[in-house]
């Protein structure tokens, strides 16, 4: 029944990790922005069959999660909650598309199948991504570098303020079906009128709320700038970060590592 | 220092919804007074410490912070000078951990960054939470979350301290302890609350709103032991009062 409010909780758990001492913390946030872009930029740009070519990705969640000490779990079982939208976005390429791809053994693989699990595995890789760049970096300092990178203040302010207020929703949400569930003898399911009524009394609380938030940030002095405590700079080891794993993913892309591997193998074999 | 004054003149507020918050509030607080603010549920406490940092503006009247009348112009100046300490803590609480959450305001006034690292275990310490840095505020009791608002608000350094309702849901023992706390503040305290044994306590000066107007302003223990003015306002005498009696 509170799952939402434990939620929110577990989100707000990010900003916590990132407040961690590793060198990848430490790291400017542009840097890391960039790289997570070109990351995510790469994955998504394979064609709708790749599937074996996408598993050298995991490189890099691998190696930031294990330089950092993230947990790992924490994570993944953030990517899971999230997940039943992906399998929405590809539960029908089975039926769509029943064309035989390929055998295993007896098995033919139609290309639906192929093309689902492809996009499960995007999104794996892209979610993780984005996570991580968010526990390793904050999601203040991630709209500071955004702004330092030249995205138009507007919409950065706009990204802050949702993910400021998510919580804020959660939470209010969180109380009223408490409140509601107490009250609610017979059953456990709220009917349609009175989740019409929660759903705008929810409204309403909300932006109360967030108005009294907002007025606490003006009381401290918040004019539309984001101001972080670390300081921004870039030197050796960013450029290296970007250009390490920038390069990497473009290799990635254009050379088939397991196919070549594959082929290696088999070649040694024959 | 500028001289630490809150001056209200004929303030009248009436909300959006017609509900009428304020019918005419005068009254003058000079430096280093400590004045508590009284008055049953719904009197107007709260709508008239929106005006003391300019998130309310009066319909009629006006509010000057020391040598500032309130305006937009200076509403900057006016809210670096008034130090706001909410109701409810989670609505002053918003990043992600104690530490930040203090930071946000010298880092929006544009310190430095070991200037802001000061000022914020200073003020962590100050309150007695600087053990509590690292947390994330949402985790705290709320004894923990009073004591960490009012840090975030010392970060800023203000000349007058306005507090809602500072001793509500807090336990005896928290209580006390920010009792302490606050008589060791040279600020202008401005509080408002249903915590008639702390105003005693704490205020050398009381203001009864009752419906929007101010029935009675003077010394705390002259209003505190008036029963009949307590009453005529649906207030009671303080227990401590109460039990000497």
């Amino acid at each position: 029944m509170n799952n939402i409010g434990k939620n929110s909780f577990d989100i707000g758990y990010m900003d916590t990790l990132a407040s961690g001492d590793s060198a990848l913390h430490r790291l400017d946030p542009r840097a890391k922005l960039i790289a997570t872009f070109i990351f995510i930029v790469t994955v998504v740009s394979f064609d709708r069959y790749a599937l074996a070519v996408l598993t050298p990705f995991f490189i890099f969640p691998i190696v930031l999660i294990s330089l950092s000490g993230l947990p790992a779990g924490y994570l993944l079982k953030k990517v899971l909650i999230v997940s039943p939208f992906a399998i929405l976005v590809g539960i029908f390429n089975p039926l769509m598309d029943r064309g035989i791809l390929f055998h295993i053994g007896s098995l033919g693989i139609s290309g639906g199948w192929v093309s689902f699990f492809s996009i499960i595995l995007r999104f794996i890789l892209t979610v993780t991504a984005a996570l991580i760049l968010i526990s390793l970096t904050g999601f203040n300092a991630v709209c500071a570098g955004l702004i330092k990178l030249g995205v138009p203040k507007p919409f950065v302010i706009q990204l802050l303020f949702f993910y400021r207020y998510i919580f804020v929703l959660s939470d209010e949400a969180e109380r009223m079906v408490r409140a509601g569930s107490f009250r609610a003898f017979h059953s456990g399911a709220i009917g349609f009128r009175t989740f019409i009524a929660l759903l705008g009394n929810l409204l309403l609380r909300t932006l109360d709320r967030a108005e009294r938030i907002y007025h606490a940030m003006c009381c401290r002095g918040f004019d539309g700038n984001i101001r972080i405590i670390r300081s921004m700079k870039i030197t050796y080891q960013e450029i290296i970060f970007v250009f390490g794993w920038g390069a990497l993913f473009i290799f990635l892309r254009y050379f088939n590592i397991p196919l070549k591997l594959g082929v290696f193998v088999t070649g040694f074999f024959k | 220092m500028s001289h630490h004054i809150v001056e209200a003149s004929d303030l009248h507020y009436t909300y959006p919804d017609g509900t009428v918050g304020l019918r005419g509030i005068t009254f003058r607080i000079s430096h280093g007074e400590s004045v508590a603010l009284v008055g049953e549920n719904g009197a107007g406490k709260s709508t008239l410490l929106l005006h003391l940092n300019g998130y309310l503006s009066p319909r009629q009247g006006t509010v000057r912070i020391g040598d500032y009348p309130l305006t937009k112009k200076n509403l900057d100046v006016v809210r670096r000078s008034v130090g706001m300490v909410f109701q409810n803590p989670d609505d002053q609480l918003f990043m992600p951990t104690v530490f930040d959450d203090v930071a946000f305001g010298p880092l929006n006034l544009g310190l430095a960054k070991d200037e802001v690292e000061r000022v914020v275990s200073r003020s962590l310490e100050t309150v007695g939470v600087a053990h509590l840095a690292k947390r994330p505020p949402y985790k705290l009791s709320q004894g923990e979350k009073r004591s960490v608002s009012i840090a975030t608000v010392l970060a800023m350094s203000p000349d007058i301290l306005v507090m809602d309702e500072p001793t509500s849901s807090l336990d005896p023992r928290s209580r006390r302890r920010l009792i302490e706390l606050l008589k060791t503040f040279r600020h202008t305290k401005i509080i408002a609350t249903h915590d008639l044994d702390m105003a005693l306590d704490l205020c050398e000066r009381t203001i009864i709103l009752h419906q929007g107007r101010i029935t009675a302003d003077g010394r705390t223990e002259e209003i505190l032991y008036n029963e009949e003015l307590l009453r005529a306002s649906s207030l009671e005498k303080p227990l401590s009062i109460q039990l000497k009696t």
